[in-house]
C-alpha cells in the first residue's frame, strides 16, 4: 500500500514542482538563446523538469511497490 | 477531396463504434467482468480532462503567446501528486456515502442542504453549458474546414437551416449518453461501458494529435530544432520563445497552475471520472504518473505545430486553433486530416459525454427532485414505482443540456465569451474549493459559511469574469469595462477596487476566492454547527476511520423495514430494492426482511441507497416522510459520535486486552508453578514435622507396649526404657515448641519485646545455661568481650535463645571430653558481631547452605545429633528481623564458625508492620 | 534354626525397641545404622527379612530395597519397610520397589511381630 514514506515523496515532488515551475526560478530560464539544438531554453527547461516529474511520479509509485 | 457526406459517415461511424465499445463495457459489467477494472484504463478515463479546447486551442494559444497555455497542464501534473491525499479521500467518502455528484459532495457534508446542493448545480451548469457549447463549435468548424464549398452538402453543414450536422452530432450525444449514462438506475452510479468509451476516445485523442504533431514535425520540417531555428529569423514569432513579453506572465502562469490544479480535482466531468467511476481506489495510484505522463505526451508538439502553422501561412493568414486540420489540408492530406479530425470529434464528445452525465445527475438530483418532492409531494406518495420518473427527469435533464449547449453555440458563436470560456469555467469550479477541501478536513464548517462562501465566490465570478466576456463579446456597453458600472471607477469588473497589475483571470481568481474563503469562514463562525452538520462533518473528515461498517448514524427513526424497502423500490425498482435489503439483511444476521427490526442502521442504509439514486439532501427528506424520526440535538450526536469512538476505542482496548490477558494467562500459569512449589514446600514441611513427630513416638508407643504386655522384663531394662520414654517425649515438647515458635515467626505473629540490650549480658546468660551441660560432656567454653559494645534495640530474650542455639550446636558436633566452644565478640560503631567456633568435624561446603533449612541436620550419620533440624532456622530468622544476618564458615576437619551480626542502629519502628498482623 | 532379620534405622531409640522386641520372638537380629552399611549387612549375613526404615542418611530405604530385590542372590530376602511418612504415594513407592510389607510408624508392636512372623510364613 501507498503510505507514509511514498506519500511523503509524491508531496516532495509536488512542492519541487511548484517551485522549478513558477517565478523566480523560471524567469532563469526564460530567455531564447542560448538554445539546444535549436530549441529554447524555456521549452528544454520546462519539458526537461515536467519529464522528470513524471518520471519520479512513476518511479515512486512503481518502485515503491516493490520494497 | 472530402466529400461532405463522407465526413458525415466517418463521424457518426466513429460514434457508432463509441456505442459498441460502451454496449460492450456495459455487458461486461453486467457479468461481473469489468473492462474497466484496470489502473491504465481510469488513468486514460481522467484525460476527458483535455477536451476540444486542449486539441485545436492550445496550438491557438500558443501561436499567440508562446507556451503560456502550458500551465493548465503542469497544474493537474502537480495536482496529481497529491491525489493520494484528495482524491483517495474523495473517493472514499463518496463510497461510503453513495455520493453521486459533486453538489451532492458539498450538500451532504454541509446538513445534507437541498439549498447548497442547488446552488452547486446552479453553478455547474452555468460554468458547464458555454463549455459544452465549445466543444460543439470545434466539431462544427473543423466540419467546415474538411467539406469543400461546392459540396453538396456545404449549406447543410454550414448550419443553413433548422437542421445542421453540428445538432446531429449534439443529438447523436445526446442519445449516447441517454443510453449509456442512464441504462438503469444504480445506488452507486457507475457507467462502465461510459468510461470503457471514454478510455478509447482518450488514446483516439492522443493518436490523432501525435500524428499531426509527427508529420508537422518531421514531414514538413526537420524535426523539433529545424522549426524553432527557422521560426528564430522571423522576429515576430521569436517573440514567442520566451514568457516575459506581458504584463504579469509570470503572475498568470502561476494562476493558471493553481487554477488548473483545482479544475483536475473539481470539475463535474473530472468528478465524475476520477470519484463516482472509480472502480477500485487502487487505479489511484497509477494513475498519479499516467495520467500526467498522458499530458506531457500530448503537449509535446502544440508549439511545433503551431510555429509551423504560422510559418506556413503568415502571422494572421489563418485562425491558428484550425493548424492541425490546415496545415494538412493545404498540403492535401485529406486522410490524414480526417484522422485529426476524428481524434478532436473524440475530445469534444469525450468532453460532452461525460460532462452531461455529471451536470445532469446534479440537476436531477439537488435541482428538480427536491422541488418534484416538494410540489408533488403528495401525488408522488401514491405512486408506487418512481424510478420511471427519476430515468425520465436524468433523460430530460441530458437533452435539455446539450441542447442549451447548442443554442449557446449558435448564439454566441464567434464571440468572446465562447472562445475564453474554458478558463472561466474553470475559474467557476474552482469557487467549489473552498468548500470541498473544508468539508474533507475541516469539522468546523457549516451549512451557512458554506452557502456564503460559495454565493460570495459565484457572484464575485460572475462579475469580474462572465460579466466582462459578455462585455467583449459585444452583448453588454464596452464601457462597462472602461468607465465601470454607472461610471463608477473603483467598480469596474477587471480593475475592482482600482486594482491593477494583475491580468484578468488572476484579478477575478483572486477576488472570488478572496471572498469565498472569507464568507465561508464568517458564515462558519457566524453560529455553532447543528448536529447534523457536527455529524457530517465528521463522518467525511474521519472517513478512514469511519467508513461504512461502523454505521453511525446522526438522527434515529423508528419504523417498518416493510415501508423503507417499499420506499427504496419507488427510486429504485422495487426487485433491486427488495434485492439490497435481502443482502443487508444477511450481512446484519437476519433471514429475512420481516425479521429484521428497523434500527437506525437501517435506516441510514435505506437513506445511503437513495441517495445514490436521488442526492443526500432528497433522500434524508424522503425517508424522514416514511420513518418517524425523533428530534436528534447536537449533545446527541456528540453523544452518538463518542459511542463510534468508543467502539473503536473499545476495539482497540479489546485487542490489548487479548494481549494483556496473553501476558496474566503466562504470568498466572508462572503464579501457579509458584504457587505449586510452595505447596510442595508447605507439603514437605508438613510432611517433615510428622515424620520428626513420629519418630519419637515410635519409640514411646513401642517402649511402652512393650513394659504394659511383657511383665517379665527385668527392671534393669524396664528404667532403661523408661528413661527413653522420658527423653523421647521431652524431644517430643521441644519439636512442638519450636514448630510453634517457627511458624509464629514465619507469619510475623511475634510480640517482639524489644529494648536496649547490651549483649555481653545476651551471650554472658547463654554460656551460663549450658555451662552445667557443657562441665557434663567434658567440654569447655571460652568467651572474649570487646571492651565498648554499643547497646542494641531488641528482643533480649530471643538473642539469648539464638546464642544458646549456637551453642548446643557447637556442644553437639564438638567432640566430648576434648571440645571446646570459643565465644568471640568485636563491635564497631556500625554492628556488633558474635562468632561461635566449636573444634568438631566442621562442615563441607555442600551442606553449609543446607544446614539452615528446616529439619536439615548435619554431622555425622552414626552419631546423629538430638536436635530439631529447626533451631538454625529459628535463629537466622530472628537475627534477619534484627537486620543483621547468619553464617557459618569451616572445613572440614577444622571446625565450624557460626556467626552473627546486628547493626547498631536498627529500630523496630522500621518494621513495625511486623508487630501487627 | 532361627531366623535372620535386620534391623536398618537410624534413630537409636528405635533400633533398641526393635532389636528387644525381634530377640524376644526368638530371631537373630543384627543392626544397621545407615543404608549403606545395610546393604553390606544384608550381603554379609544373608538375613531372611529385613526391618527398613525409609529416611536414612547415605542411602534411602528405597535405594536399599531396590538394590535387594535386584540381586538375584538376595532374592529370597523379604523386607518389611517402615516410615514415619504416612503418605499413600510412599506406600506405593515402597510396593512398586519390590517391598514385601509396609507399616507406618508409630506402628503396634503386636502387628508388627505378626507381619514379621506372616512374611516369615510362621503364623500367627
Amino acid at each position: 500500500m501507498q503510505k507514509g514514506l511514498s506519500g511523503q515523496r509524491l508531496v516532495t515532488l509536488f512542492l519541487a514542482g511548484m517551485v522549478l515551475f513558477n517565478f523566480p526560478l523560471l524567469s532563469l530560464f526564460d530567455r531564447s538563446a542560448p538554445d539546444i539544438g535549436g530549441v529554447p531554453m524555456l521549452y528544454v527547461y520546462v519539458f526537461l523538469v515536467w519529464t522528470m516529474l513524471v518520471g519520479g511520479m512513476a518511479l515512486i509509485i512503481e518502485g515503491g511497490g516493490r520494497s | 477531396m472530402l466529400s461532405g457526406l463522407s465526413i458525415v459517415l466517418a463521424s457518426l461511424a466513429y460514434l457508432g463504434l463509441l456505442f459498441a465499445i460502451a454496449h460492450f463495457g456495459d455487458r461486461r459489467a453486467d457479468q461481473g467482468r469489468s473492462i474497466i477494472d484496470n489502473a491504465y484504463v481510469y488513468g486514460l478515463s481522467l484525460a476527458v480532462y483535455c477536451t476540444a479546447w486542449t486539441y485545436f486551442g492550445s496550438v491557438g494559444r500558443a501561436a499567440s503567446s508562446g507556451i503560456s497555455f502550458l500551465p493548465v497542464y503542469l497544474g493537474p501534473t502537480l495536482g496529481m501528486a497529491l491525489a493520494w491525499l484528495i482524491l483517495l479521500k474523495m473517493v472514499r467518502i463518496s463510497k461510503a456515502y453513495r455520493i453521486t455528484s459533486i453538489a451532492d459532495f458539498i450538500a451532504s457534508r454541509y446538513g445534507k442542504s437541498h439549498v447548497l446542493g442547488g446552488l452547486v448545480s446552479v453553478i455547474a451548469l452555468i460554468g458547464t453549458v458555454p463549455y459544452i457549447a465549445l466543444q460543439l463549435k470545434a466539431v462544427s468548424s473543423g466540419i467546415d474546414l474538411l467539406v469543400p464549398a461546392d459540396d453538396a452538402l456545404a449549406h447543410v453543414a454550414n448550419g443553413g437551416g433548422w437542421f445542421d450536422t453540428t445538432l446531429l452530432i449534439a443529438l447523436a450525444l445526446a442519445a449516447f449518453t441517454i443510453l449509456f449514462g442512464t441504462r438503469h438506475l444504480d445506488a452507486a452510479e457507475r457507467h462502465e461501458g461510459m468510461v470503457a468509451a471514454i478510455a478509447f476516445e482518450s488514446l483516439v485523442k492522443l493518436g490523432g494529435f501525435l500524428a499531426i504533431g509527427i508529420y508537422v514535425t518531421y514531414f514538413l520540417y526537420d524535426g523539433v530544432g529545424d522549426i524553432f531555428r527557422r521560426a528564430a529569423e522571423d522576429p515576430a514569432l521569436r517573440r514567442l520563445f520566451t514568457l516575459a513579453h506581458g504584463n504579469g506572465a509570470y503572475g498568470n502562469w502561476f494562476t493558471l497552475t493553481v487554477l488548473s490544479m483545482f479544475s483536475v480535482f473539481l470539475l463535474p466531468r473530472q468528478f465524475q471520472v476520477a470519484v463516482v467511476e472509480n472502480v477500485n481506489e487502487h487505479h489511484i495510484r497509477r494513475a498519479i504518473w499516467v495520467f500526467p505522463a498522458y499530458l506531457l505526451l500530448i503537449n509535446l508538439f502544440v508549439v511545433p505545430i503551431a510555429l509551423g502553422g504560422l510559418m506556413h501561412f503568415g502571422v494572421g493568414g489563418v485562425d491558428p486553433d484550425t493548424f492541425v486540420l490546415t496545415l494538412p489540408l493545404s498540403h492535401d492530406h485529406q486522410a490524414l486530416a480526417l484522422l485529426v479530425f476524428i481524434g478532436g470529434l473524440s475530445a469534444a464528445t469525450g468532453m460532452v459525454i461525460v460532462e452531461t452525465i455529471a451536470v445532469s445527475t446534479m440537476v436531477c438530483n439537488d435541482l428538480v427532485m427536491p422541488l418534484v418532492l416538494r410540489i408533488g409531494g403528495l401525488g408522488l406518495a401514491r405512486e408506487r414505482d418512481l424510478t420511471g420518473l427519476l430515468l425520465t427527469i436524468r433523460r430530460g435533464a441530458i437533452l435539455l443540456i446539450l441542447l442549451l449547449g447548442y443554442v449557446y453555440y449558435q448564439v454566441a458563436g464567434e464571440a468572446y465569451a465562447l472562445v475564453g470560456i474554458g478558463l472561466i469555467s474553470f475559474a467557476a469550479v474552482a469557487q467549489f474549493a473552498p468548500a470541498l477541501l473544508g468539508a474533507m478536513y475541516w469539522r468546523g464548517g457549516t451549512h451557512l459559511g458554506a452557502l456564503w462562501g460559495l454565493s460570495a465566490g459565484f457572484l464575485v465570478w460572475g462579475y469580474t469574469l462572465l460579466l466582462p466576456s459578455f462585455a467583449k463579446s459585444g452583448w453588454l456597453d464596452a464601457s462597462l469595462l472602461t468607465e465601470g458600472p454607472w461610471g463608477i471607477g473603483w467598480l469596474r469588473p477587471e480593475h475592482l477596487f482600482g486594482m491593477t497589475g494583475l491580468d484578468n483571470l488572476s484579478h477575478a481568481l483572486f477576488w472570488s476566492l478572496f471572498a469565498n474563503c472569507g464568507a465561508f469562514l464568517a458564515g462558519s463562525a457566524f453560529r455553532p454547527p447543528n448536529a447534523v452538520e457536527a455529524g457530517q462533518a465528521t463522518m467525511f473528515v474521519d472517513v478512514a476511520r469511519r467508513t461504512a461498517g461502523v454505521g453511525t448514524s446522526f438522527w434515529r427513526g423508528t419504523g417498518q423495514v416493510r415501508d423503507l424497502v417499499t420506499l427504496v423500490g419507488r427510486f429504485l425498482g422495487p426487485q433491486r430494492a427488495e434485492d439490497a435489503f435481502l443482502r443487508y439483511a444477511r450481512l446484519r444476521g437476519w433471514n429475512n426482511l420481516d425479521e429484521m427490526e428497523a434500527d437506525p442502521s437501517v435506516v441510514q442504509f435505506a437513506e445511503i441507497q437513495l441517495a445514490g439514486a436521488i442526492g443526500s439532501a432528497s433522500a434524508r427528506a424522503m425517508v424522514a416522510s416514511t420513518v418517524k424520526e425523533e428530534v436528534i440535538g447536537i449533545d446527541e450526536v456528540m453523544e452518538i459520535l463518542d459511542e463510534a469512538s468508543q467502539v473503536r476505542a473499545y476495539s482497540h482496548q479489546l485487542e490489548e486486552k487479548s494481549r494483556a490477558l496473553e501476558a496474566a494467562t503466562a504470568e498466572l500459569r508462572a503464579a501457579n508453578e509458584r504457587m505449586k512449589e510452595l505447596d510442595r514446600l508447605k507439603d514437605d514441611f508438613m510432611s517433615s514435622v510428622s515424620h520428626e513427630l513420629r519418630t519419637p513416638l515410635t519409640s514411646i508407643r513401642a517402649f511402652s507396649e512393650m513394659l504394659c504386655e511383657d511383665p517379665k522384663i527385668d527392671l534393669e531394662d524396664r528404667k532403661r526404657f523408661l528413661g527413653i520414654i522420658v527423653s523421647e517425649t521431652v524431644r517430643l515438647t521441644r519439636l512442638v515448641n519450636q514448630v510453634l515458635d517457627m511458624a509464629k515467626i514465619e507469619s510475623g505473629h511475634v510480640e517482639w519485646q524489644n529494648a536496649e540490650v547490651d549483649l555481653r549480658e545476651v551471650v554472658t546468660q547463654a554460656v551460663d545455661s549450658v555451662s552445667q551441660m557443657l562441665k557434663d560432656r567434658g567440654q569447655e567454653v571460652r568467651v572474649q568481650f570487646p571492651e565498648i559494645v554499643p547497646l542494641l534495640w531488641a528482643d533480649r530474650d530471643r538473642l539469648v535463645q539464638v546464642v544458646l542455639n549456637l551453642l548446643s550446636n557447637g556442644s553437639k558436633f564438638a567432640p566430648k571430653e576434648a571440645g571446646v566452644l570459643e565465644v568471640r565478640m568485636t563491635a564497631d560503631g556500625e554492628r556488633v558481631r558474635v562468632d561461635v567456633k566449636d573444634n568438631g568435624p566442621g562442615i563441607a561446603a555442600a551442606e553449609q547452605g543446607l544446614i539452615f533449612e528446616k529439619f536439615r541436620q548435619g554431622g555425622d550419620i552414626r552419631d546423629k545429633p538430638q536436635g530439631t533440624g529447626l533451631g538454625l532456622p529459628i535463629s537466622r530468622q530472628i537475627v534477619e528481623h534484627f537486620g543483621g544476618r547468619l553464617w557459618v564458615t569451616s572445613e572440614v576437619g577444622a571446625g565450624a564458625t557460626f556467626s552473627f551480626e546486628l547493626p547498631v542502629g536498627w529500630r523496630d519502628d522500621a518494621t513495625a508492620g511486623d508487630n501487627q498482623t | 534354626m532361627a531366623n535372620k532379620i535386620l534391623i536398618a534405622d537410624d534413630e537409636q531409640n528405635i533400633v533398641i525397641s526393635l532389636e528387644f522386641l525381634m530377640k524376644r520372638e526368638g530371631f537373630e537380629v543384627t543392626v544397621a545404622g545407615d543404608g549403606e552399611e545395610a546393604i553390606t549387612r544384608i550381603r554379609e549375613i544373608r538375613p531372611d527379612l529385613v526391618l527398613l526404615d525409609v529416611m536414612m542418611p547415605r542411602k534411602s530405604g528405597f535405594e536399599v530395597c531396590q538394590e535387594v530385590k535386584a540381586d538375584a542372590e538376595l532374592q529370597a530376602t523379604k523386607i518389611l519397610m517402615l516410615t514415619a511418612k504416612g503418605r499413600d504415594t510412599e506406600v506405593a513407592k515402597g510396593l512398586a520397589m519390590g517391598a514385601d510389607g509396609y507399616m507406618t510408624k508409630p506402628f503396634s508392636t503386636k502387628e508388627l511381630v505378626a507381619k514379621v512372623r506372616s512374611l516369615l510364613g510362621m503364623g500367627a
